[in-house]
């Protein structure tokens, strides 16, 4: 509709929906809520990573003065997951637990400190069992089994598919590379834990508030758990201190509280303590990489081959798509004439691993950018020359039949190795300093929803009050990425108004339409799209009331600053208000809905679901380091990232996703580690370091730099052009800055995290073989791949 | 004498009892006394015995008592007790065990008279923290390990260790001693500039060397009686003397010390050291002397070779154990590269 220039709040920068509130202390998360009688509940853990539990009596607890209620799995034994194919948890463990802090009882109380006393009263028996805490433990591990529906032994899913004929690619190549990669898990440490209240009314309305990012699946997950009808159960998404993807599934507590509240008939509160989210997790995958590519001499790639071997933990959660997301990007950044693609995820006995910001695509793109790294070393081309070459252009099909509407890779490349002098420094580097370069891609929400259905992804309710006031409806959660400003500024654009005037009513199932959830970088495009289509019929309503009243053809009018005026803006006529009072005189109550379901852009292969998107962010980054050649400890100094992003919404706070991906890739490539204790009974499976000191993660003290520049294409599936920001940013970091330390110190960490520890015996290695020639003296990573048989694969016909 | 007896209490310096619910780990059941001088304050602890703590910040002792590392039914505040208070430079510095941790940073006359001391305490922990926590807290922090500084469900879990309701080091298995680390950042420069600890206690007030005050053991760390209590710190002036305080951690804006080093060296004219002491942090349950390290500094001009084989000497001290953040082999590894230039460092 609008020409860019004449936007009044696309693209610019205001101060987010909500923001000041938060900085004021104002804002209400989930656990601030207090409501009268009010009761506390705890969980009590498993301390044991694998076991049988023999018998539970929370007998002693119920004496307890000031105990309320306490239930165990029993009272609530109907499985639920976030996937249709993962139905492999209940809200307490029924017969067995899976890992350390496996919740197998509760309690309510009149505080939280007699709850949390009376867990301590409650008698659990356990029959421990043989411990599974590696993928090769769980490959190798056929009699014991986790968790029994399993494709094989411990295996949870098994993935495998060829696209074109890898064989022959390979074959066609001038230069091939075999290489093992390995990635470590992470959490995402959001700083709000995860809390939920829930009440049951007396009139037999039950509500749950949390800090969630999925209230819909939330909602349906209650009914099924707790064998109510949906339209008994309201859910509240409560504003989310940080996600990232952490507060995407069902969760435990969210069950517990309501059914607790459901037998005490008071209200419960739950808030997980931070050990607690530690092992509720759901965060990044480690992943076991092999690799093969084959290069011809310019630089293209003929074939490219990857293994992954993910380490699921104890339960399936979106691990099945995590899995196929480990290979459905690297097609989308660089023509691949032949693909091939195999996976497995196994269980194990530590926290369940789910979706982190950027979900199970991190790691085959640290993989992929550091191999290429290597390639324009064989090839001695400036790494940025060697992608440059081969980027997939726009309005193409991948060989994994993904649609690229646009790309703006080539700009980011461009203009981050421009402002960063990345050509001149390579050549002229001092001594111990480096620079490295990667790019990436991430898609702008999936195409396709968690449960299968043909309904739409996303719905935008708006009513106009004839004070002027327009509300807004929507299912969407602001989990701090600012989708309330997302809503509130195109609704303003789109109808002329200052944003004071828009209100922003979201993720309240009584209240909104369905929005999936803030996963997967879909709400800026999904919403947006639903939004504009919402307001669109509203915007008419008013202008044709307006035309009739002021006798003005309604293609001479517009609304610009909160007035009806001449399109030529030669002169206001009257009041947006005025203007909404006439059209509902003329219409009735002024209300609209906007729906957006995306299109069918994917290939119809079975796997084909994971992977489409309306269209790809793109994303290129620059990371200089210091190293020192004797210790390795380094520090990165500067980033430089450009970012397409279609077209901003809000700059700002595009920027702000930028920056905050750049933190969390710092943290997966420097230091962060979620692991445990090994050992096969006595301390096997404990999480190593469960607290935000000993789980080491970058403070904003610890931040360099950073140099954000956004690069516009102006997607024709996004709301005005825009593509996604909260996630693609942050894969090109971890590579980045593993090319800049070679490039520092001539050590290849083909692994993060990449701590000094690390580079320093690269270093040593170095020293005691002389001489390193490219980088594999120095390397370190991991050497060992297991030898297992994949499924023969689907294979599928690349696209014309 | 202000007393509580509350279970929610938060914040103990406001006039008023703050009353929060916000959801937590939450703090053991205790009595807070805050006693107004002295005498009252060591009459409290000498009552309780060893059901009653001294809390000063309280930066590491809150954290501790929700994972119940400790849980006292008495807790003496130290706060109300004006002599830990005051810094007086006459003949060296006495400094009350109260000073929060910024303000020795960030005093002029310490920045100028013990660099040392002043850089090492402006490495402790965040900012936030450097504002409450205490020079005497920090002198007397607690010995960490990652089996112990854990919530009470995990050590539950694994089985509670040596230190703390078990009988087993997690360290080393058949280790008779706990292994706990040393993780105070002044105490190694209160060690390499001879400080001297003014102790209180039922018996009326003492001295004694800083050195002598830290024992090499996990759990019995500080050689004091349970009631006695750090009123100040005397450090002898150290008028041209050179001095470094130098910190091994992941992170530069919070971490405990994975590996430190102190040093305080005296030159004469002619540039030979009269007199050397280097200390070594965080690898043993007390502050490491490196007495062999400082013989040969000693009687010598500082020249690179030197520094490098009194670094590779001190180097030796260092037996690092699997119980601190960072893998203990590139910890030792790490050591005579950063003694050496921790001695630059001074020199500089």
């Amino acid at each position: 509709m609008n020409k860019k220039e004449n936007f009044q709040w696309i693209g610019k920068s205001w101060t987010q929906v909500g923001g000041l509130a938060k900085a004021k202390g104002e804002t209400v998360y989930a656990d601030d809520i207090f409501l009268p009688r009010m009761l506390y509940a705890k969980m009590l853990g498993s301390p044991h990573a694998h076991a049988l539990i023999k018998s539970i009596d929370v007998s002693p607890a119920l004496e307890r003065p000031g105990v309320i209620a306490a239930i165990t799995g029993k009272d609530l034994p109907v499985p639920y997951g976030i996937l249709p194919v993962s139905q492999d948890e209940t809200a307490l463990c029924v017969d067995k637990v899976r890992m350390v802090g496996d919740p197998v009882a509760a309690v309510a109380a009149i505080d939280e400190e007699t709850a949390e006393a009376a867990l301590e009263d409650i008698v659990v028996e356990y029959e421990p069992l043989p411990s599974i805490l590696s993928i090769e433990e769980g490959l190798a591990e056929e009699k014991v089994q986790i968790h029994q529906y399993a494709a094989q032994g411990n295996i949870h899913k098994k993935v495998a598919l060829e696209f074109g004929d890898t064989e022959s690619g390979f074959s066609q190549a001038d230069h091939l590379r075999e290489e093992l990669f390995y990635y470590e898990g992470s959490t995402h440490l959001p700083l709000e834990q995860h809390s939920a209240v829930a009440q049951l009314g007396s009139n037999n309305r039950l509500t749950l508030w949390s800090s969630t990012q999925t209230p819909h699946y939330v909602h349906r997950t209650l009914s099924k758990v707790l064998e109510m009808p949906a339209s008994r159960i309201r859910v509240i998404a409560t504003p989310v201190g940080g996600g990232f993807g952490g507060k995407t599934d069902p969760f435990q507590h969210e069950i517990v509280v309501c059914k607790l509240a459901m037998l005490s008939g008071r209200p419960v509160k739950l808030t997980l303590t931070r050990e607690e989210v530690f092992y509720t997790h759901r965060g990044r995958h480690p992943v076991l990489m092999w690799v093969r590519a084959g290069i011809k001499s310019d630089g293209s790639i003929t074939a490219l081959h990857f293994r992954n071997f993910l380490d699921g933990g104890a339960y399936g959660s979106y691990g099945v798509a995590s899995t196929f997301y480990t290979g459905a990007l690297q097609t989308v950044t660089y023509p691949i004439a032949n693909y091939k693609f195999e996976a497995m995820r196994v269980f194990t006995n530590k926290a369940p691993c789910g979706p982190k910001r950027g979900h199970g695509t991190p790691q085959p793109r640290f993989a992929l950018e550091v191999l290429l790294d290597k390639f324009s070393e064989d090839l001695g081309v400036n790494p940025a020359e060697l992608r440059l070459r081969h980027l997939v252009p726009s309005n193409s099909k991948t060989v994994n039949h993904l649609t690229v509407t646009t790309n703006g890779l080539d700009e980011c490349i461009r203009k981050v190795t421009l402002a960063s002098k990345f050509g001149m420094k390579r050549k002229n580097m001092l001594p111990e300093k480096g620079i490295g370069l990667a790019c990436s891609s991430y898609l702008s929400g999936a195409g396709l929803p968690i449960y299968w259905n043909k309904m739409p992804h996303s719905g935008v309710q708006i009513k106009i009050d004839r004070g002027g006031g327009v509300t807004v409806f929507c299912g969407s959660v602001d989990i701090g990425q600012g989708s309330d400003s997302i809503l509130a500024g195109i609704v303003a654009e789109e109808l002329g108004i200052h944003l004071q005037h828009v209100i922003i009513v979201t993720a309240d199932t009584d209240l909104t339409p369905v929005d999936l959830g803030s996963y997967s970088s879909r709400v800026t495009l999904m919403t947006g799209n639903a939004a504009i289509e919402a307001v669109k019929p509203l915007r008419e309503q008013i202008l044709s009331a307006a035309s009739e009243v002021l006798k003005i053809e309604v293609e001479d009018l517009t609304i610009k600053n909160d007035k009806i005026s001449l399109k030529d803006g030669s002169r206001e006529l009257t009041t947006f208000v005025e203007a909404v009072q006439w059209a509902e005189t003329k219409y009735g109550t002024l209300g609209s809905v906007g729906s957006y379901t995306p299109p069918r852009h994917g290939g119809d292969y079975k796997g084909s679901g994971v992977g489409p998107s309306p269209n790809y962010s793109y994303s290129a980054c620059v990371a200089e380091v210091s190293c020192d050649s004797e210790s390795g400890w380094y520090s990165v100094d500067k980033i430089w990232i450009a970012h397409d992003i279609g077209q901003a919404i809000n700059e700002k706070l595009v920027i702000g996703q930028v920056e905050g991906s750049v933190y969390m890739g710092l943290g997966e490539a420097m230091m962060e580690e979620q692991v445990y204790r090994p050992g096969k009974s006595d301390i096997g499976g404990l999480h190593k370091n469960p607290s935000m000191l000993d789980y080491k993660s970058p403070t904003s003290l610890d931040m360099p730099e950073i140099e954000t520049i956004l690069v516009e294409t102006n997607d024709p599936e996004g709301p005005y052009g825009a593509k996604e920001a909260g996630q693609g940013p942050l894969l090109p970091i971890m590579p980045a800055i593993a090319n800049a330390i070679y490039n520092a110190v001539g050590v290849r960490v083909d692994e993060v995290p990449i701590t000094p520890e690390k580079i320093y015996k690269g270093l040593q290695n170095i020293k005691s073989a002389k001489k390193a020639k490219n980088g594999e003296i120095g390397r370190i990573g991991p050497t060992k791949f297991p030898d297992v048989v994949f499924p023969e694969p689907v294979y599928v016909e690349p696209p014309q | 004498m202000l007393y509580f007896r509350n279970l929610f209490m938060w914040n103990l310096h406001s006039e008023k009892l703050t009353l929060t619910d916000i959801s937590m780990l939450r703090l053991p059941p205790f009595e807070y006394y805050s006693p107004e001088s002295i005498p009252e304050a060591v009459a409290l602890k000498a009552r309780f015995g060893n059901d009653a703590m001294y809390a000063a910040g309280g930066t590491d002792l809150y954290p501790n008592m929700k994972r119940r590392q400790y849980t006292p039914q008495y807790l003496i505040g130290l706060h109300e007790l004006k002599e830990l208070n005051s810094i007086d430079f006459d003949n060296g510095m006495t400094i009350g065990s109260g000073i929060p941790l910024n303000e020795v940073a960030n005093h002029p006359e310490i920045q100028k008279l013990y660099p040392a001391l002043a850089n090492a305490a402006s490495l402790v922990s965040a900012p936030q923290l450097r504002n409450v926590g205490t020079i005497g807290g920090n002198l007397c922090l607690d010995t960490r390990c990652t089996y112990y500084n854990q919530t009470y469900p995990w050590r539950k879990a694994l089985g509670f260790c040596l230190k703390k309701d078990g009988d087993i080091c997690w360290v080393a298995r058949s280790s008779p001693v706990c292994l706990a680390v040393s993780s105070s950042d002044c105490a190694p420069v209160a060690v390499a500039l001879n400080a001297e600890y003014r102790l209180a206690g039922r018996n009326g007030q003492k001295i004694i060397a800083a050195e002598n005050f830290y024992l090499n053991d996990g759990i019995d760390y500080l050689n004091k009686t349970h009631d006695e209590l750090l009123v100040s710190i005397y450090i002898p002036s150290h008028e041209g003397w050179l001095m470094s305080y130098n910190k091994m951690r992941r992170r530069d804006s919070i971490d405990f010390p994975v590996l430190s080093v102190a040093t305080a060296l005296s030159l004469d004219k002619a540039g030979v050291c009269t007199s050397a002491r280097i200390v070594l942090g965080a690898v043993a349950s007390c502050p490491q002397r490196a007495l062999e390290a400082e013989k040969i500094l000693t009687g010598e001009k500082l020249s690179a070779e030197i520094i490098e084989t009194s670094a590779q000497t001190a180097a030796k001290l260092a037996k690092p154990m699997d119980n601190t953040d960072m893998t203990l082999g590139f910890r030792k590894k790490m050591v005579s590269g950063f003694v050496k230039d921790a001695i630059n460092d001074a020199l500089e």
